[in-house]
């Protein structure tokens, strides 16, 4: 899955050490909740309907994470700067990469009174990932031993033999392989424990779940389309404590409407601005906006396999689609600021992100030698004057259509090529053509990170076979250096080493990196203390009345 | 006249075969295969998917689908949306909320309509009729997600008049807002019918009988020149409550109704067929129904139409 | 009405009715056809002459763009310095948000999207028209059959056909105007069908038709001759809205991702462009709309002479 089971990591664990200084270093870094506020109150925010069972193992789109995320806690959450904070976690120890023990805290409960321990999170893991349960994100288990068996179609194993319960506080975890990273993703809504009543009716489970975070559903809560109603868990006593009465996800088909609501004080706090208030929004709340950068980018990708792609000819060609870009012009006019020009591949929220990584020059805008080198790939293999390049997007949600007819418009005007946006009507419809490599042109690629790691922006899109590589880019020297990052010894060695990765995609640019996301959104004079996570999600447990 | 309906209500049969089939093979036919698309941008986990498409039937040929989705039909179980909710249920929410704002809008756009329609025909060329033309020509030219967004800013934002979106339990009060902006688009057709059926009528031998006879010129109106240019808009006014239930997709996204437009977008765009064909075929007894009730008002407005011959 | 009413004659003087204008006529001259006397007529209405002006130039433009602007907006591409700016020398309307020039485009976008309305007006009279008259005329199974099928096409949404037909291979990377034209005529027909069969039933047993059949009209003559002209009013009035309607319909499209793609200039393209930056710039999408309202107005203004043209009722003799 999006850690590629070619890896061959070996030695000390990197970032796994981070994971254990991480725990207490956390704590808001702007509100910091001392400020006070009216705990009383009853957040309104805006979210959407999600799209299976509230199950966390099967819930991975935004609409249904941000409730889980709230509902459940994990062995780890993230702190506002993607730091890991340990949650139900007392240790998590692992010397080799591979095997991991770890320690629970005591005394843990969900919310219908039902003892949290070693085996429920076993059992836990164990359902997300056997096959005959058909969880969506199964594959978030795939390091684990025994995965492939469990998770394989038609396969009746129900366990995963790398996990094992020592004690009521204690269970060991074995990967297939060695994984330094691996500690980080535990935050991630796929790990957390479930009670024994979801894995016996996952479909009931899902409209009424029970967790044991910072918050648990109200009596009803669900009601579909509708709106989503959590009330404070009072037996919560995790770093995430509510601050408010409640949070009520109101369910909005577009952020215009929900703007229009914020804009009446109908609704307390709006995630993202949508692009038509974009020019207006900063006159329309004054300061009660937020504009920060959290871990998501935006890319074009252009796929290997189209003969003018590929060899030395396509690398030069896309170099020079590169430096045709003018991505400030485009993030200040287009996005007024909503985006950040990118530097590299991953994004500037991170731990070890470098905004020089030698290469980068590719990504800076250069008419002049965005000329040359289209010329150059020319001399070795002649473009079809008649030839359009397209840029593929979904145009039924994302609003990309602004800023791809405005890159189409730049190609034009530097390169002299027949340039076009092409809309695919559903997203499931350009899904379908970048799986199966039947792809015309370039395809507009976005990554929001799952956990906060420089590897998670390459190893699950850019290593050879990845399942999310659409544009099937496949490089031994990449891989190597990848591989190199995970083995490293300390955190700085292996976030070196995936720089060093970096400067490889730098030059061959499988996809073309534009902009990092920056989260825009505004909130209601009703509310104080607004902060945003790393993963640009408000953190709504931190909002207060005024 | 009862046989007549009766027969019309035996011909339900065949437009409820022939639509869920046709429907059925759209759905089938919309690019991408939804399962993959449930994974979003994220790699495919291919024995998940494999069992998820033999959960929704989607690893049978058209065929078959369609069968299973006939059974499932009959025995009243219409099968589960990607939620795993029952679409009965899901039905059950949203053709009231719709039902609401259709009705709604339908008063709306016939009444004025009607009577605008009416002043503007009576008056031909006068100020009244440019006028009437004029604005018209504004609902025509403007799409409705910019009209729309221009009055839930003005009204529901700046003037606070009304809540910009609907609240939970979409009451008559929240929709009164939507309504309007669904009606203007029919509002203009309906007053152009009745404008131009009352012009005609206007010289018709009855109206000239009656004037002729001295009636006053208000019954000369009500009586003989609006009930007779009420065909062409009872016409238009059936039709179009179809089209005001399942085609308010834009309206409905706009003002945040939780309404079978709504839905019916989100299960289209997702492949969702069981959803799609269900809302659907709740869609054509609407029609099938509607248009019968303007056929029998036929008889009533015009005692010269027969349908037993 | 309790009191009886007080009538002063029984007939009303000779001036006051409108009998005086209609039942003049020409004794002296033979009757001419239908269709060359509507033309007699609408020759001499000033209403008819503004609005077939009107369509001659929105033709004109949409047949030869190049004449109308200076700037070619198929070749020249959209400079992002311009974005949003306002009036300038050479270029009379602004800019878009993409720095496009707001009256080169309206001028170039004219093409499709009078395609796009007249083409499929055209498509939803013949399809529908037939349909509805067939149905309604005649009644009894033939109604029956042609009614449902109406139904169901009726109740088939919008957008789910866009998707279908938008990827059939032909369509797949080959957008047009045309591609617009059949879809909406596909979906657009059964509105037609409807008035059609609404506005023959009303008509099918007036006394005209009557007495035509029993002169030895054959039925499919009294329909074509007589049913079918009595019927137009209801008919031109939806179908020159309709020419409005389906314009805009391309770019209700855009909004919700399924239209023509952005190369394809069309003033349905541009105002669903235009509408993410309505607040802060609103003329982008004022000029298209100005555009798409005169032509939709033209036409109205033609259906309504053509109306009073071949309506018999109203027909002065």
């Amino acid at each position: 899955m999006r850690f590629s089971r070619t890896s061959k990591a070996l030695g000390l664990v990197a970032i796994a050490a981070m994971t254990l200084t991480g725990c207490g270093g956390g704590g808001s870094n702007t509100a910091g909740g001392s400020t006070g506020g009216d705990t009383s109150k009853v957040i309104i925010a805006d979210g959407s309907e999600p799209q299976r069972p509230l199950m966390p193992a099967d819930t991975n789109e935004v609409g249904g994470g941000k409730v889980i995320d709230m509902m459940f806690s994990g062995l780890v959450s993230y702190d506002p700067n993607g730091k890991p904070v340990n949650e139900l976690a007392e240790s998590i120890e692992g010397k080799d990469g591979q095997h991991f023990t770890i320690k629970i805290k005591k005394d843990q409960k969900f919310t219908n009174g039902e003892a949290i321990t070693a085996k429920t999170f076993v059992d836990s893991w164990n359902f997300g990932a056997a096959a005959k349960n058909a969880q969506l994100s199964g594959g978030f288990f795939e390091s684990i031993k025994g995965y492939d068996e469990a998770s394989k179609e038609g396969s009746t194993v129900e366990t995963m033999s790398g996990l094992k319960v020592v004690d009521d506080q204690t269970f060991t975890v074995e990967l297939s392989q060695p994984e330094s990273d691996w500690p980080l993703r535990l935050g991630y809504t796929a790990f957390v424990p479930v009670p024994s009543g979801a894995l016996k009716d996952p479909k009931g489970f899902g409209e009424k779940p029970v967790g044991n975070g910072p918050y648990k559903m109200a009596d009803g809560g669900w009601q579909h389309n509708v709106q989503i109603q959590l009330v404070p868990n009072p037996d919560y006593n995790g770093p995430r404590k509510a601050k408010n009465a409640g949070v009520t996800f109101k369910i909005y088909q577009n952020d215009d409407a929900a703007y229009q609501d914020l804009l009446s004080n109908n609704l307390d706090i709006l995630q993202t601005i949508p692009t038509s208030a974009l020019k207006n929004y900063k006159s329309d709340l004054g300061d009660r906006t937020i504009n920060k950068p959290y871990a998501g980018n935006q890319t074009i990708a252009i796929p290997e396999y189209l003969p003018e792609w590929s060899g030395e000819a396509g690398k030069l060609r896309r170099q020079a689609i590169s430096m045709a870009i003018n991505r400030d012009e485009i993030t200040k006019v287009i996005f007024n600021g909503a985006r950040q020009p990118a530097k590299d591949f991953t994004a500037p929220v991170l731990d070890g992100y470098s905004d020089s990584i030698p290469g980068s020059d590719n990504l800076k805008f250069d008419a002049t030698k965005a000329k040359d080198a289209w010329a150059k790939a020319d001399a070795i293999q002649k473009w079809d004057a008649d030839k359009t390049f397209t840029i593929a997007y979904n145009a039924d949600k994302g609003g990309h259509k602004a800023w791809v007819e405005a890159v189409v418009n730049q190609l034009k005007n530097t390169l002299g090529i027949k340039v076009e946006g092409k809309p695919y009507a559903t997203f499931k419809e350009a899904r379908n053509d970048a799986t199966a490599k039947t792809l015309t042109g370039a395809i507009r690629a976005g990554w929001q990170a799952d956990y906060p790691s420089l590897y998670n922006f390459l190893g699950p899109i850019y290593k050879t076979g990845a399942g999310s590589n659409d544009a099937k880019y496949a490089n031994p020297t990449f891989d190597k250096a990848i591989s190199d990052g995970l083995n490293a010894s300390t955190v700085a060695d292996g976030n070196k080493a995936m720089n060093k990765a970096q400067e490889i995609l730098l030059t061959d640019l499988p996809a073309i990196p534009l902009w990092y996301q920056v989260a825009q959104g505004g909130w209601s004079d009703k509310v104080t203390n607004v902060d945003y996570g790393w993963d640009g999600v408000p953190l709504y447990y931190n909002i207060s009345g005024k | 006249m009862a046989t007549y309906i009766l027969k019309r209500f035996l011909q339900l049969i065949p437009v409820f075969l022939g639509a869920t089939l046709l429907v059925y093979f759209l759905v089938f036919s919309l690019p991408g295969d939804p399962i993959v698309a449930l994974f979003g941008d994220k790699p495919v986990n291919e024995a998940v998917a494999a069992k998820l498409r033999a959960q929704y039937h989607l690893d049978q040929p058209f065929w078959i689908q369609y069968l299973l989705y006939l059974k499932s039909i009959f025995t009243f179980d219409l099968g589960q949306d990607f939620s795993g909710r029952p679409i009965a249920a899901v039905l059950g929410e949203v053709f009231p909320v719709t039902a609401r704002l259709a009705i709604m809008a339908l008063i709306f756009e016939a009444v004025f309509g009607i009577i605008f329609g009416l002043i503007a025909g009576l008056r031909k060329g006068k100020l009244f009729d440019a006028t009437v033309l004029v604005a018209s020509l504004i609902v025509i030219g403007i799409p409705i997600f910019v009209l729309g967004f221009l009055l839930q800013f003005t009204i529901g934002v700046q003037l606070g008049w009304a809540k910009p979106t609907v609240s939970s339990a979409a009451t008559v009060q929240d929709l009164i807002l939507p309504a309007i902006v669904l009606g203007l688009g029919s509002f203009a057709y309906v007053l152009r019918l009745t404008r131009t059926s009352v012009i005609e009528n206007m010289n018709a031998d009855y109206v000239r009988t009656a004037t002729a006879k001295g009636l006053s010129r208000f019954r000369v109106v009500r009586v003989h020149i609006l009930r007779n240019s009420l065909i062409p808009v009872i016409t238009f006014l059936g039709a179009d409550l179809g089209s005001l239930m399942g085609g308010a997709i834009v309206t409905e996204g706009i003002f945040n109704v939780p309404g079978v437009g709504n839905r019916l977008y989100r299960a289209v765009l997702s492949g969702e067929g069981p959803t799609v064909v269900s809302i659907v075929t709740v869609l054509v007894l609407i029609y099938c129904l509607s248009n019968l009730l303007v056929d029998l008002l036929y008889a009533w407005l015009d005692p010269r139409i027969r349908y037993d011959s | 009405m309790p009191a009886p009413r007080h009538i002063e004659h029984f007939v009303a003087d000779f001036s006051e009715t409108p009998l005086q204008a209609t039942d003049k006529v020409k004794e002296d001259q033979a009757p001419l056809s239908l269709w060359a006397e509507a033309w007699r007529n609408l020759r001499k209405q000033p209403l008819f002459l503004i609005s077939a002006f009107l369509i001659l130039v929105v033709v004109a433009v949409s047949l030869f763009p190049g004449l109308f602007s200076g700037i070619d907006p198929t070749s020249e591409a959209c400079q992002l310095a311009n974005s949003d700016g306002g009036p300038t020398g050479g270029h009379p309307l602004g800019f878009t948000q993409q720095g496009c020039d707001v009256y080169a485009r309206v001028i170039y976008g004219t093409r499709s999207s009078v395609t796009v309305g007249l083409f499929t007006t055209i498509g939803v009279l013949v399809i529908g028209g037939i349909m509805g008259a067939l149905a309604g005329y005649y009644g009894g199974w033939v109604d029956a059959v042609l009614a449902r099928i109406n139904d169901i096409f009726f109740a088939l949404p919008l957008i789910l056909g866009a998707i279908v037909v938008m990827q059939l291979p032909m369509f797949r990377s080959n957008r047009t105007a045309w591609t617009l034209v059949l879809i909406l005529m596909a979906f657009g027909w059964p509105q037609i069908a409807r008035i059609t069969r609404g506005a023959v039933i009303e008509v099918r047993n007036a006394d005209f038709v009557t007495a035509a059949r029993s002169l030895g009209v054959s039925k499919f003559g009294a329909l074509m001759r007589h049913v079918m002209p009595n019927s137009l009013a209801p008919i031109i009035v939806v179908a020159t809205i309709s020419l409005g309607t389906f314009i805009v319909a391309e770019s209700t499209l855009s909004f919700l991702g399924i239209g023509l793609p952005p190369s394809v200039m069309s003033w349905g393209n541009d105002i669903q462009a235009a509408q993410a930056s309505l607040r802060s710039n609103p003329m982008p999408l004022l000029y298209p709309a100005i555009a798409l309202s005169i032509t939709v107005l033209s036409f109205i203004m033609l259906g309504d002479a053509l109306r009073d043209a071949l309506d018999p009722k109203a027909r002065k003799r």
